[in-house]
């Protein structure tokens, strides 16, 4: 089958160590190899910089909210409509919510090749699968969110962990997801009593459980299956000044557990988009960055992994399981507000944002978002996200990447907002002289999540065995370079290469590629309780039966690719 | 100022969008290469000098480009939309969008125009001579940025939802308009010399409406709170002021809390004493109708 040889470049990988030497990289059947044939299709990387295919964690882009996004933000597709650019692509709209197919192009222009929709509502489960279908090129899993489930609250209330891992198995094999996802554990549901938790110990009305206690539970549950992602969590008290200390809390219900899986992932709790966790202050009058805390704890503490969540400086579009979050933003910046309670197991809102460089406050978030990775000792854990289209959409990451690279252009930014003087009194990105390598950008954007997730064998690296999934940018690391010139070089790819087949040329989309969908199937004993417990819910509660709730079938996977989990010993 | 002229051809079968017909979009330009600018139609895409003639040449820019338009243009849309600056008339009635998102600059309509003209206007001038269709002065579908700036007149009616999300900048509405007059509006100034139907200023946060002909139904969310004394157009007239969306959250300014204005004409004593009669009048046959009326039903 196709053999491809890319020649000269100089390489970045932290899965094989190597810092920026000249390499070739041979691909054969859509693996790495050591070397091949004399037939093979060379391109040339001389003077160019390559590395692994980039792997997205956490970015909101499939099912019922960002389609709920795309009906009612019109004004998002306006002037930005574009005509298919090649044969064999799609017409693209959107900014902040782009089309599915947009999603898909524009990913594998910036070198990525698998992304991770963060947050499934299994009753639409089947939603996010057709989207998921319709999103060309990368490949996707799901996370099914956990931490407001009727199921998981009762189990845990009486501290029923084989039970929650039954069901946790069963419910990903339904929604074919991936994860086990958080979001404002116990406050989504406490939403529909109007209210919500902000502490790890607020108790969930009605459930009367705890925040702490869903979260350790949910911890055990997943480490007794052995997934190859631990718990991936939103905390309480999103957004607010002063949150870091319930983010601290939230850290320490991890304290204690080990990682139990066979797939080389160390951490025990995924945080994710950090950045709206590490508020200090009490009102937004004294709101300050509280990086460099929340940091001090994640390097000493190496059963942890984060992203950041960067703030872009754009109008978006913030959607979130967390209901109370969105209604409280609404309240604040009075745009229109979406709302919708998902039964059983979750809920969402959205409501437009704009993050303006002339407010003080998206300012200092900005700062907040860069200097989590700068303070970032260990760069296999620490992830860079937008929390796309939260903080700024995620077509953004080459400017993330070059405020990250370029101390110039990352002063320059901070020097010319409107309150800078108070932004930079109230952060300390000022003062921070790291510029991130092109090796800590691989393990950021590549190395890092891979491991995180669980799919260190397969993603994130150019050893041989692993998936052909190879990018070329056009940027020498060996001559100076400036910030203009890393956003440029990282936006548009000079060649991306996915399972082997060349689906990006001199930045534009040649190939739709060989699309898979990520699931984990885990397999447990017989749990004749927790069954009896989904059919009385289904018959109880549900909207819908059982036999309308699964997804499966081509239609809405149709090339699907299971990991398999075997916790029945 | 140089001045290009084009003149439509043939009608045409759809609606065609002609963004690129403003000053801005054809200045420095050689009429061939404005003949070669694109227009669309459906899913098709066609050159302007299919369906334009084009005489006369622009200026090397928009301040400095003068447009005539000519003939039918009812099926075309955007015209004069996004210019910033320079002239631009229309001799002829136009479709959606004209001078939408415009921000500088004179355009003149000697026709009439349909919906969404002067859509997120910034700046500039419009003039439409015959009358305007909906969403006159509005938002984008979606968008919480209607009108920014600028000033809007129109000579004749008005349709519905008027100033629509307004933010800044000025309508004059010369006839009559329809229902929904600046909604959502968080500021700006609306005039209708004209008279109005009902729901002027629901929803509205902060801004101006005034009316100096007659409002057949108030908003329930408007308080009276004196008379003032008001200009329009070089002309005094003595105002009944309103202040609302009293359901609405208000800002403060300073301490006080900032209303959306509604300013309708107080009708001379004469006048009151008329519609007095008048309204008796009314008032009087429909209760003798109310006696008439079993009677007669009773008998049939």
């Amino acid at each position: 089958m196709a053999e491809i040889l890319i020649k000269n470049g100089f390489v970045f990988d932290p899965v094989t160590g190597v810092k920026g030497d000249k390499k070739d990289i041979a691909i054969r059947d859509g693996k790495i190899v050591d070397s091949v044939s004399s037939s093979a299709k060379v391109y040339d990387a001389s003077g160019k910089t390559v590395m692994a295919g980039a792997v997205e964690i956490h970015a909101h882009v499939a099912g019922p909210k960002v389609n709920e996004g795309r009906n009612y933000r019109p004004e998002d597709k306006l002037f930005v409509n574009r005509a298919a650019e090649s044969k064999g692509t799609r017409t693209t709209g959107g900014f902040s919510i782009p089309t599915t197919f947009k999603t898909g192009y524009s990913y594998a222009k910036m070198g990525y090749t698998v992304v991770m929709e963060a947050a499934m509502p299994p009753l639409y489960a089947r939603h996010v699968h057709e989207e998921i279908r319709d999103t060309p090129i990368v490949d996707e899993g799901a996370f099914p969110v956990f931490g407001n489930n009727w199921f998981v609250l009762e189990y845990l209330k009486n501290n029923e962990v084989e039970n929650t891992a039954a069901y946790i198995s069963w419910l990903l094999r339904a929604s074919k997801g991936y994860a086990v996802k958080i979001v404002n554990p116990g406050g989504t549901e406490a939403w529909g009593w109007g209210l919500n938790c902000l502490s790890v110990n607020d108790p969930v009305p009605y459930f009367d459980i705890t925040p702490a206690q869903i979260v350790k539970g949910l911890i055990e549950a997943n480490e007794y299956l052995g997934l190859p992602h631990s718990i991936h969590i939103h905390a309480n008290n999103l957004g607010n000044p002063g949150n870091f200390s319930t983010t601290l809390d939230t850290f320490r219900l991890a304290e204690g557990y080990r990682a139990n899986n066979r797939f080389g992932r160390e951490q025990t709790m995924h945080h994710t988009h950090v950045q709206f966790h590490a508020y200090g202050g009490d009102s937004w009058l004294n709101f300050e960055s509280k990086a460099p805390e929340i940091m001090d704890y994640v390097n000493s503490h190496p059963n942890l992994t984060i992203d950041t969540g960067n703030v872009t400086l754009d109008e978006t579009t913030t959607m979130t399981a967390d209901g109370p979050f969105e209604h409280h933003l609404t309240e604040l910046n009075h745009l229109k507000w979406a709302n919708v309670d998902v039964e059983l197991e979750t809920a969402a809102g959205i409501v437009p944002y704009v993050y303006s460089p002339n407010v003080k406050v998206c300012a200092i978030q900005w700062a907040i978002g860069l200097e989590l990775a700068l303070l970032a000792r260990d760069p296999m854990r620490c992830f860079i996200t937008t929390d796309h289209p939260n903080a700024g959409p995620f077509t953004r990451y080459p400017r993330i990447i070059k405020w990250l690279m370029s101390k110039a252009s990352r002063d320059e930014r901070l020097n010319t907002f409107k309150h800078a003087d108070k932004v930079i009194s109230a952060t300390n990105v000022g003062g921070m002289d790291r510029e991130i390598t092109f090796y800590e950008i691989a393990q950021m954007t590549r190395a890092g999540p891979a491991k995180a997730l669980g799919l260190s064998a397969m993603y994130g690296g150019l050893a041989p065995g692993m998936d052909a999934d190879v990018v070329v940018y056009d940027i020498n690391p060996e001559t100076s370079f400036s910030g203009e010139e890393i956003e440029r070089a990282f936006s548009a790819a000079s060649l991306v290469v996915k399972t082997g087949v060349p689906v990006v040329e001199d930045g534009r989309v040649i190939n739709n590629g060989n699309k898979r969908t990520l699931w984990v199937d885990a397999k447990v004993n017989e749990n004749a309780q927790v069954m009896r417990d989904v059919e009385e819910k289904f018959l109880k509660f549900y909207s819908v039966n059982l036999n309308n709730y699964e997804v499966q079938g081509h239609h809405y996977i149709p090339n699907p690719f299971a990991i398999e989990v075997d916790a029945t010993q | 100022m140089e001045t290009v002229t084009l003149t439509l051809k043939t009608t045409p079968t759809l609606m065609l969008e002609a963004e690129a017909i403003s000053p801005d979009g054809l200045a420095g330009k050689t009429p061939d290469q404005i003949r070669a600018l694109p227009v669309y139609m459906g899913r098709e895409t066609y050159t302007l000098g299919e369906y334009f003639d084009v005489s006369g040449s622009p200026g090397s820019t928009a301040a400095e480009t003068k447009v005539v338009v000519k003939g039918d243009l009812s099926r075309v849309k955007y015209l004069g939309s996004k210019m910033s600056a320079g002239e631009m008339v229309i001799e002829g009635n136009a479709d959606m969008y004209v001078g939408a998102w415009m921000s500088g600059g004179r355009l003149t309509v000697k026709g009439s125009v349909d919906d969404f003209a002067g859509t997120g206007m910034k700046g500039g001038e419009l003039l439409i001579e015959g009358n305007a269709g909906n969403y006159l002065g509005s938002a984008y579908r979606g968008d919480w940025r209607g009108m920014q700036g600028g000033l809007i007149r129109v000579k004749g009616n008005a349709g519905s939802d008027t100033g629509y999300f307004m933010n800044g900048g000025t309508i004059i509405v010369e006839g009559n308009v329809d229902v929904h007059v600046g909604t959502h509006a968080e500021g700006g100034t609306i005039v209708i010399k004209g008279n109005a139907k009902s729901r002027l200023g629901g929803q509205m946060v902060e801004g101006t409406i005034i009316l100096l002909g007659t409002v057949d139904v108030m908003m329930p969310g408007f308080k009276y709170v004196g008379d003032e004394e008001v200009d329009v157009d070089g002309q005094k007239f003595l105002m009944s002021a309103y202040i609302g969306d009293l359901g609405e959250r208000h800002r403060k300014r300073k301490g006080a809390t900032i209303y959306g204005r509604l300013l309708i004409r107080k009708p001379a004593p004469a006048d009151i004493a008329a519609s007095r009669e008048a309204r008796l009048a009314r008032a009087r046959e429909a209760k003798k109708a109310r006696f008439i009326a079993p009677e007669e039903t009773a008998s049939a």
